[in-house]
């Protein structure tokens, strides 16, 4: 048993590709019996709103695959057209739905009901007056010195 | 396949999902019950493996029969 086993994550990324693999790898570890906590900063954030509204855009991306292989003869620059992001993350979720892969919503509640500690960064929130009481209920709020009492002690520590 | 205590059809789910939902289940009984998984994500094959391993729970049976993957865990 690895009940001892500890793993933090510090979740920089607010996009809906990036918000995965936090969650996946948190909720997993906490399943294998690892103590977890993930450290939420800068536009990482944005994975605690209640509502959330991520997206992916294949702007600047060009390992995303596009359908119709757009990705191989689309102009790089039409990416940045109006509503290709949107588009584009639609097409994402309903991929996604099809495959059997979780929404963000049910891996972040898994991970909470996994015990999974979800620390925001508190001057991340004052940069950017975010609005805590949009945030999911259970967040603790910290710093660089409240990541480092727990990431201190880790056997595994990752930067997403 | 032996006998077995529960069931969990996670078919058509993805990874992490089959695993969570196995761990879920498997924390609702007794030790020593068995519970059989069903699962269409090729990945789980390894992950049930590596998660029996981790969480000294015994990975008694799997196998593969039309496109499905079967397990068989014994809660610790």
């Amino acid at each position: 048993m690895s009940a001892e086993k500890k793993l933090a994550i510090i979740a920089t990324k607010g996009s809906l590709d990036w918000a995965y693999p936090p969650f996946i790898l948190a909720s997993t570890a906490a399943a294998l019996g690892y103590e977890t906590q993930i450290f939420f900063t800068f536009y990482g954030l944005q994975l605690l709103r209640k509502r959330l509204s991520l997206e992916v855009t294949p702007l600047g991306n060009p390992g995303m695959p596009m359908p119709m292989a757009m990705d191989k003869w689309f102009p790089v620059l039409l990416t940045a057209l109006p509503g290709m992001q949107s588009m584009m993350t639609t097409m994402m979720k309903k991929k996604m739905k099809a495959k059997g892969v979780a929404s963000i919503e049910e891996l972040r509640s898994l991970c909470q009901e996994a015990d999974v500690k979800l620390i925001a960064c508190q001057m991340t929130v004052d940069l950017f007056d975010m609005d805590t009481s949009e945030f999911i209920d259970g967040v603790e709020y910290g710093g660089a010195a409240t990541f480092f009492e727990f990431a201190g002690e880790t056997d595994i520590c990752l930067y997403i | 396949m032996a006998d077995f205590d529960q069931e969990l059809d996670a078919s058509g789910l993805n990874c992490p999902l089959p695993i969570l939902r196995a761990k879920k289940t498997l924390s609702g009984m007794e030790s020593g019950k068995i519970l059989h998984v069903i699962a269409t994500d090729p990945g789980s094959v390894k992950d049930f493996e590596a998660f029996a391993k981790q969480t000294g729970n015994e990975l008694m049976e799997s196998s593969e029969q039309g496109g499905k993957f079967q397990f068989l865990i014994k809660k610790a």
